[in-house]
Parts: structure tokens; sequence; C-alpha cells
């Protein structure tokens, strides 16, 4: 019964999407008030019956109504209740709930939150976040139904695939498509912008905190996507340019483009037309990662849950969105105000040239995922595209805008003065140089590459440091005062300052732990030593025992390392008998700047077990570099809302409530 | 500094981290592995640029499927025989396509993935210079002498 109850709330979030798309549209356009007021109660009303029935769903596994097919399918009785819970968006039917979850999401946050915005932007912005739920619900409803029931009963389910069952990854797709789906308010407060001809500073400063908003989601799914693939497949590898990946990689890399473009037009009223272009294409990308994923159309290792046939609604869906958008931006953006004059050098040159590049890696990107299709398309000759192109045409792209990150900050609007700004970067140029410097004393045979890649990401991090010791006039003024200063320093320029570090700190993990990784591979038996990164692995034996839904084969290895006390780890192999699947748990040691990582492998039948150990140097910066930049976003963000609440007269003379008469 | 050297500058650091590659990790035995560790590392750099075909996207070096295992043992075969890096990649490529190279080849079919890169950065940058060229702020405007610019900076308070 409560199933039913889930599914008909379902139905009637349609419809309230339905309304939410229609009516308040038409209100904006005849200038009727009550019609757009409409749009508030509907898009708290949407969110609220899509919660509801998510609940629901999320009952039914809990309790594992086996009567549910997606339960039977994905869950099993004796699996661990964390997994239960979240296993409900393990499934393509979950996976979509939890889409037009945090769809409903945005627009109810609107909704409560966007009390300040014009009746009108406001009406058109929550009017097209109904349609996209519409379309999605559409989707769920007509093609894959979370509710559907099966009868007879079974006494028991398939199980979640083995993979899925890793805290990393119960976690991941909430933060994953908080910033995926988060984007959707963008596109429609870029649409809404279209409808009523006018894009400034006051469209920027509403749309920026949700930019921001959605973007912190997206760099810690990423990022948990990432060291969910380094801990469970086995190999320490963290990244492989996987469809996947990219199709996750590629919304934040013009997101990250937004939230700068969006800077400059909320500072500087100009790069609007761009601006709104890249809140329509970010968008569009999370909607084409999703089609890749949910289509199963490139093969990747990250792929379950496939159905081709859902993939051309998708895709229909997709060009809908896109393509309108895109219709609406090419007859609409030649109306809008262009902006203010800049020099090439300057804060908004710098801006320009970080969105350049950030579109053409992302260009690179998708080319790379798609060509393989395209090319069977076009010429039917099967080829595949792998890690080598990306690091030979994405990364010379991006390089220099990790360069420019630095400079850009210390330039002045309008027209920068690049001789002042590299002398107040002054120590970290000499920090960029001198580090590879240091590292080839102690390494002579460091390749050129790594010690480019050192020398950027002491660049990145040391010209933060340079800037907010120059801001704080660090050397000039007493040090209480110099403190003070940083003290009182706005959030917005915290929150840059932690944000680009945390590229510095990645950049730091990415290059040191490629270029200075070091493995063994070996056979061993019990009582035999290992040695690895300067540590002897004593290999104790195996013991294999049951537990929970799974049977475990555990090595027990003690780690000794001269000068330190040893330690005990614990690498598993681990078989699910329901999934008649084996599952890597390897251990991982961390100091903050090394990982020691063990993978158990097969035993080889007298006896010997093979045994991967790799020494990782610095690859957990990868992940902090990554939560710094997030939590910079989180910084600057209450920044922005308090700057929201204070009254702007310049802002409301802009664009005010008025009635709506699209230019 | 002048802007080209700068130019230079950005473009080099770009090429020079190309070269940094895929991290080697792999997934093979001890069993396969070539006493002669010149031969073995040339074993692992070929395989990590051929593709497992029966997986999902892995390089064989990567893969723990029986086919991949099967292809470790062939490069290393075919190494100790005396083949060079290409002859090894040819042998393999003559019997299962372009499909199985991870780095695909500059070929016809290939130009596009290749070139458009490039092609895609010149002629955005070539968008934004004219673009740029048009907005340049008049000089007059924006030329401050030092004692207005200190003038504005006590009046506008200490934010940058």
């Amino acid at each position: 019964m409560l199933v039913e109850i889930g599914h008909f709330a379902l139905v009637l979030a349609l419809l309230v999407a339905a309304v939410q798309g229609i009516v308040p549209l038409i209100g904006a356009q005849a200038g009727s008030r009550p019609l757009m007021e409409v749009a508030r109660p509907a898009a708290l009303l949407q969110f609220g019956l899509i919660a509801f029935s998510f609940a629901i769903f999320i009952h039914a596994h809990i309790v594992s109504d086996f009567s549910v097919l997606n339960v039977f399918e994905n869950s099993s009785l004796e699996k661990p209740m964390l997994y239960k819970v979240t296993g409900a968006w393990g499934s393509h039917e979950g996976s979509m709930m939890l889409w037009v979850f945090m769809l409903s999401l945005f627009g109810g946050l609107v909704a409560l939150f966007g009390r300040t915005l014009p009746a009108s932007l406001r009406a058109r912005t929550l009017a097209v976040q109904g349609l996209l739920g519409l379309g999605t619900l559409a989707f769920i409803l007509g093609t894959s139904d979370p509710f559907t029931r099966l009868f007879p009963v079974p006494a028991d389910g398939r199980g979640l695939n083995p993979l899925l069952q890793d805290p990393g990854l119960a976690f991941h797709p909430p933060c994953l498509y908080f910033g995926y789906v988060g984007f959707s308010i963008c596109y429609s407060f870029a649409i809404a912008a279209l409808l009523e001809g006018r894009v400034g500073a006051a469209w920027a400063r509403w749309v920026r905190p949700w930019a921001l908003t959605a973007w912190c989601g997206l760099t810690l799914g990423v990022a948990m996507g990432s060291w969910w693939a380094y801990y469970v497949l086995g190999w320490g590898g963290w990244w492989a340019w996987d469809p996947v990946e990219n199709a996750s990689f590629m919304p934040w890399l013009l997101g990250t483009a937004l939230l700068h473009s969006a800077a400059v037009v909320e500072k500087r009223e100009t790069l609007q037309r761009w601006t709104v272009l890249l809140a329509i294409l970010t968008f569009g990308m999370s909607l084409i990662g999703t089609f890749l994923v949910r289509s199963g159309i490139l093969t990747s290792v990250h792929s379950f849950a496939l159905d081709p046939s859902r993939g051309v609604f998708i895709l229909v869906l997709v060009a809908i969105v896109i393509g309108s958008g895109l219709v609406l931006y090419a007859l609409r953006a030649p109306g809008l105000e262009t902006g203010s004059p800049f020099a090439p050098v300057s804060r908004e040159g710098a801006l320009v040239l970080n969105n350049l590049l950030l579109s053409a890696g992302m260009a690179t990107v998708f080319l790379g995922t798609f060509y393989p299709l395209f090319a069977e398309v076009w010429s039917g000759v099967k080829l595949s595209v792998g890690p080598p192109y990306f690091d030979r045409t994405f990364v010379p792209i991006v390089a220099p805008g990790i360069v420019a990150m630095v400079i850009g900050p210390v330039l002045a609007w309008r027209r920068g003065n690049l001789r002042a700004a590299l002398r107040r970067l002054f120590p970290a140029l000499l920090g960029a140089i001198l580090a590879p410097l240091v590292v080839l004393s102690f390494n002579r045979g460091a390749s050129p590459a790594a010690l480019a890649g050192i020398g950027l990401a002491s660049w990145a991090m040391l010209g933060v440091i340079a800037d907010l010791a120059d801001r704080g006039g660090l050397g000039k003024l007493p040090v209480s005062t110099v403190l003070r200063r940083l003290r009182h320093l706005p959030r917005g320029t915290w929150g840059y300052a932690l944000a680009h570090f945390g590229v510095g700190v990645l950049i730091a993990g990415i290059v040191v732990s490629t270029a200075w990784r070091s493995e063994r591979i070996a056979t061993v038996h019990s009582g035999s030593e290992l040695s690895i990164a300067g540590r002897t692995l004593h290999f104790v034996g195996v013991t294999a025992g049951n537990v929970e839904n799974y049977q475990a084969q555990r090595a027990e290895i003690v780690v000794e390392r001269p000068g330190d006390t040893s330690f005990t780890v614990y690498p598993e192999r681990r078989w699910y008998p329901l999934a008649q699947t084996w599952t890597s748990h390897v251990s991982i040691t961390t100091n903050g700047f090394g990982d020691l990582y063990l993978a158990l492998g097969e035993p080889d039948g007298n006896g010997g077990w093979v045994l991967r150990a790799y020494y990782n140097p610095l690859v957990p910066w990868i992940w902090f570099g990554a939560v710094l930049a997030a939590l910079g976003g989180l910084v600057s963000l209450t920044d922005r809302r308090v700057r929201m609440r204070l009254p702007v007269p310049r802002v409301t003379a802009a664009v005010g409530p008025r009635p709506a008469e699209p230019g | 500094m002048s802007r080209l050297s700068i130019a230079a500058g950005l473009l080099l650091a770009g090429l020079l981290l190309a070269g940094l590659g895929v991290p080697a990790a792999h997934a093979l035995e001890p069993s396969e592995r070539l006493a002669n560790p010149v031969l073995e590392a040339r074993a692992e750099a070929i395989g990590s640029e051929l593709r497992c075909m029966v997986c999902q996207n892995e390089s064989i070096e990567q893969s723990d499927a029986g086919l991949a295992h099967d292809l470790r043992l062939l490069v290393r075969r075919l190494l100790v025989k005396g083949d060079t890096n290409q002859q090894v990649i040819d042998y393999i490529v003559a019997r299962y396509g372009i499909f199985v190279l991870l780095d695909p080849p500059f070929e016809r079919v290939t130009w596009l993935l290749w070139l458009a890169p490039p092609l895609i950065l010149a002629g955005a940058g070539m968008m934004v210079l004219l673009r740029a060229r048009q907005r340049r702020p008049d000089p007059v405007v924006a030329a401050l002498t030092p004692d207005e610019r200190a003038r504005a900076a006590a009046l506008l308070g200490e934010e940058a």
C-alpha cells in the first residue's frame, strides 16, 4: 500500500511540475502577479512530493520489500543496513529518483531563499526548473518506474553489486548529483534571463551563490569518485580518463569557468552573453554525462545497471534541453547589453584566459570521450582513446591556466600591470624555480615533466601565500596589523585563496604520486619478506572466514620501518557468493605524505599468495587539494550570503521588479 | 618580461607536463615478469598502451582478465625474441585492429581527434583577441596619476 502511495506521489509531482512549468511562464509573459506567484508554492510542493516518494522508496529498501522489483533486483536480506539504505540509489531507477530529488531540491531552495528576486525572474526561473522536473519525471514514470511490483513475492533478493557495497560509493552519488543537478538552477536562471532580455550585475549576484553551491558538491563528488577508484579497483589508480569519469569532469570544467565568468559579470558587467551560454552548456554537460552513464553507450569500468533502450529517451530530453536553450540564446543574446571594455592584461583578461583554457580543455575531453563513437558511426573503425591521448592534449591546454591562475587575482580590474603583479609574486616565482632544482639535487633522474609539475605546484601554492602576505602588508607593517588586516579580508578573498591553494596541493599530489611511485609485486609465503620504499613487509599468513554477506581471505602483514614502531595491516579478498564476484579490499596506511598500498592477490596453489605492494608518495594530497578547493567555495559562499542580505540600491535600480515585457 | 616570453613559457610548461604520462600500475602476476629488468620495463610500457579487449576500458597491464594475461605473456615473448617495441605493437594491431591502441595513432580516421584540440584553442584564442581589441579601454580614462590613485584608494578604503 505504502509503495502505491509513493508511486502516486510521484505522479502528483509530475502534474505539479507541469503546472509549475506552464502557469508562471504565462503569468510572467502577461504581467500577471497571481499567475507568477504560483511558482513558489508549486516548487515547494513538487519538492515535498518527490521527497516523500523518495523516502517511501528508501523505506522499501530498508524493510527489504521484495514485492518491489527494484528491491528484489538490488538488495538481499543479509546485506548490511548501511547498504540497504544507500543501495536505494545504486540502481538505475534509484539513481534517477536521486536525480529528480536534487532537481526539485534546488527548485525548492530558490523558492525559499529567492525572496529578493524580482517576481518575473523568479517566476521564470522556477518555471524552467519545473519543466526540467516534468521531463525527468516523465522519463522515470515512463521508462524507469522504481515502484514496479513483483508477484509472487520472492523470499530473497539478488543482492547489490559488491563493488557498490562500500562507504565511499554509498555517499559519492548524492554528492555528485548535488553538484551535477545543482547546475540545473543556473540553466534555469540563464533561460529566465534570456526571456527577460537582461543580464546584469544583479543577475550574476543571484546566480553565483547557486553555481558555487553546485560546484562545491560536484568538486567533492568527483573527488570521492576518484578516491573510490583508488582503493576499490585494487591497483592504486585514481583517474583513468574513463568515459564515466569524464562525464563528471566535463560539467566540472565548465562549472569552474562559469563561477569565474559570473564573477566578471557581477563586478564589471561584462561577459554577460558568454556567462549565459556557459550556464546553458554546463547543465547541458551534466545531462550529457547522465546520458553517457545511464545509456551505457560507451563502455566504462564504472558502468552499472545499463539499459540501452532508455538511452533514446534521455537523448531526446538532452536534445530538447540543450537545443531549446541554444535556440533561445541565438535569438536573444544579440539583444543583451555588451559589457564595459578592459585591457588584455587585467583581472578580466586573466579570467577570460581561464575560461578559454577550461572550455578548450572541456572540448578536448568531450572529443576524446565521444570520438570512438563518432569514428565507428562514420567510418566503421573501432578505435580507443585512452589516457595517453588526454595526457598529451588536455594537460598542455590546461597547464598554462595554472600559471595564469596565480597572476590573475593580483591584477587590477580593467587594466592591470603585469610587471607590478610579478613583483608582488616574486617570492612565489623564486620558489617555483628553486623547488624543482632542489628536487633535482636529490633525484638526478627526475624527468623534465615531473620537474615542471613541481614548479607549477609550488607556483600555485606559493603564489596564493605571496598574494595574502602582500594584501596583509607583510614586511611593511607590524605583525599585529598584518594579522588584523588578514582577518578583515573579505570571505570571498579567503575563499579564492583556499581554492587556489587547494589546486596547487592537488597538482603536487598528482605530479609526485605519478613520478615517484614505487611498486613491488611478488608471490609471498608465510614468513617471507618484501621491502618497499624503505619499509619491510613481513607476511604472516592468510586466514579465511565468513563475515556478513561475504567470505573473506585476510592476510596479516607486519610493516617495519627503521626508527618507527611496527604495525600490522590486513589486506583482504572478499567473495560474494550471491553475486559470484571477488572484490579486493586493499589496506592503505597513510601519514598524509604518502600511502602504503597493499593488495592481496590470488593464491598460487602451493601456499603462496600474490601480494601487490605500492608506495604512492603525496597521493593523499590529491584529495586534500580537492577538499580545500570545495572548502574555499563554501567560505566564499558565506561571503555572498552576507552580501545578498545587504540592501544594494544600485542593483534594485538596475533590474527591479518590473512588469514582464521581454525586451 | 615581455608578454611573448610569458606566452612561450606557458606553452613550454604545458608541453613539458604532457610528458608526465600514465602511472604504471599493474595487475600482472609475479610469474609473468621477465628476469631482465630492461625488457620488463619495455613490456610494461607497451602493455599500458594496449587495451584489454574484453574489459571495460582497462589496459592489459591493469586487467585481471584471462585475455589480458595472455597478451601480457605474448608481449614478453615477442620482446625476448628480440622484437622492437614497434614490432610488438604492430604484431598485435595486425591481429586485433587499432581498437587495442589506447594511444590512437595519427591516421586519416583520427586526424580530427588529434588536430581539433590545438585548432579549438587557436580559434577560440583568435576570437577572444579580436574581441579584446574592440574592447580596449580608452587610455585617457584608464590612466590615473599615482596621486589620484592614492586618493582613490583612500576614498575606497582598503578593498582591492
